[in-house]
């Protein structure tokens, strides 16, 4: 359980961590460093060296922008938890920062880190992929703003090319009238959620004029269920209604079996936490 | 061999300079270099919390960090705890309530509840209970463990307004 020889080598700017980047192909970037260094310690990963960005102070930062706020990669969980515009703007985001793993996990791990890593039963990715957040990426060659559901490629893939960095996340406001549900179960709080649903609801008249549902831990990326979505535009929202929309979004689902749950519990589970995330959005919605 | 690097940490208020291969785990410098034994590894991982260790005034795991990284850091180790001879509060209830059976798990729990203690309000047993979730005690002790941190919690914040 030690990790293999690297090289390593600290950067203190954005330009000299591309630059390093260009130089090593085969460098993998040590963000948190709270998924790659147990990657590390079990030898699932053999990097030639890594390129630390921890030291570039111009990443770690939570800005309002567009209505929206825009996140440094290198934003720690914990500033997201407790920082009070995200508290204001994208609340949804701040409680889905509280249930990324540990007390101690969440003082080192990064945003954009959780983002690139691209874990199927990570909280970001499944809210980045709700709020249409758009990742920036930089490399030798310029910089690329990337949507979420093209960033999210397969199990523990993100569209991060070689040579590239995470820079920036860009996660625009909610519309008004809008409420947000998220739900997710794990055996133990911080452990990776055997499922997870979030959902946010636009509210007129009475009517949902808008929604959308994503869920992790029951795919090889986060998920979006659009037909699910597509149930509730136009109607009264109620128990009912969140039963039809909550089947729909569980046929969307594509888990497996593993030792933790089976794929059937894990369907079970999309339906369940469904249903509570869209009664959370739509009485959310009543108050925004 | 990679090439060695110079670091340089401030470990329980002392200064220390030495020279470490970049794969050497935190946990494993405090240990192995500085023979601060009182820091666990249990999982290697990230899973068990038994290596958490304070860097710059918050909880870590030990494991999931180099040494290389905390190049100009300060941290605390279990052993910065007490006040010399004289207990830290924490320990003390830890040492009132039975907070602990065969120790392993200890020293995780005792930096994380400090971390907790000084950042969250710890409204209810429960905040403590999931604050406390990522470390693990395999003696199960959890009961005592809760009363200790909720004890300690009560008595620091009691000193703190007077």
């Amino acid at each position: 359980m030690k990790p293999p020889e690297f090289e390593y080598i600290a950067v203190h700017t954005t330009d000299e961590a591309i630059s390093q980047l260009a130089k090593h192909k085969t460098a993998k970037i040590l963000a948190g460093g709270q998924s790659l260094t147990p990657m590390l310690n079990f030898r699932l990963v053999h990097p030639d060296m890594l390129i630390d960005i921890n030291p570039i102070k111009e990443l770690d930062y939570i800005r309002e922008h567009n209505g929206g706020v825009s996140i440094g990669a290198l934003t720690r969980h914990r500033m997201i938890e407790s920082s009070k515009l995200v508290r204001e703007r994208l609340p949804i985001l701040a409680a889905a920062a509280a249930e990324v793993g540990h007390l101690a996990i969440r003082t080192r791990g990064t945003f954009g880190g959780s983002l690139a890593h691209a874990d199927p039963a990570a909280e970001f990715p499944m809210i980045a992929l709700l709020l249409d957040a758009e990742i920036k990426a930089r490399s030798a060659s310029g910089e690329r703003s990337i949507k979420s559901k093209d960033f999210l490629v397969s199990y523990l893939q993100s569209a991060v090319a070689d040579g590239e960095l995470v820079t920036e996340v860009h996660i625009p406001g909610l519309p008004a009238h809008t409420g947000w549900g998220f739900h997710e179960l794990c055996r133990r709080p911080g452990d990776f959620a055997l499922a997870a649903v979030c959902a946010i609801v636009t509210m007129a008249a009475g009517k949902c004029t808008d929604a959308r549902i994503s869920m992790a831990g029951v795919g090889a990326t986060a998920l979006r269920a659009p037909a699910a979505e597509a149930l509730l535009k136009g109607k009264a929202p109620d128990a009912a209604l969140f039963k039809q929309v909550a089947q729909k979004a569980s046929e969307a689902s594509d888990p497996s079996n593993d030792v933790h749950a089976s794929a059937d519990f894990r369907r079970h589970l999309v339906d369940e936490l469904t249903q509570r995330a869209l009664k959370d959005a739509v009485e959310r919605a009543a108050k925004a | 061999m990679a090439e060695k690097q110079q670091i340089e940490v401030k470990v329980n208020g002392t200064s220390y300079k030495r020279e470490v291969e970049p794969r050497l785990l935190l946990g494993d410098f405090l240990r192995e270099e500085l023979a601060l034994t009182g820091t666990h590894f249990g999982c290697e991982h990230g899973v068990c919390g038994a290596c958490t260790v304070m860097l710059n005034g918050s909880s870590v795991r030990s494991c999931l960090m180099f040494a290389v990284q905390a190049n100009g850091c300060e941290i605390m180790t279990v052993e910065g705890i007490a006040d010399g001879d004289k207990m830290h509060p924490l320990q003390q209830a830890f040492w009132d309530h039975h907070g602990l059976q065969c120790g392993f798990c200890t020293s995780g729990m005792l930096i994380t509840a400090l971390d907790l203690i000084k950042n969250f309000p710890l409204a209810d047993d429960h905040e403590i209970r999931v604050g406390l979730s990522g470390n693990l005690c395999r003696c199960t002790g959890y009961q005592n463990i809760v009363t200790s941190v909720r004890e300690a919690a009560k008595q620091m914040r009691a000193k703190k307004a007077a």
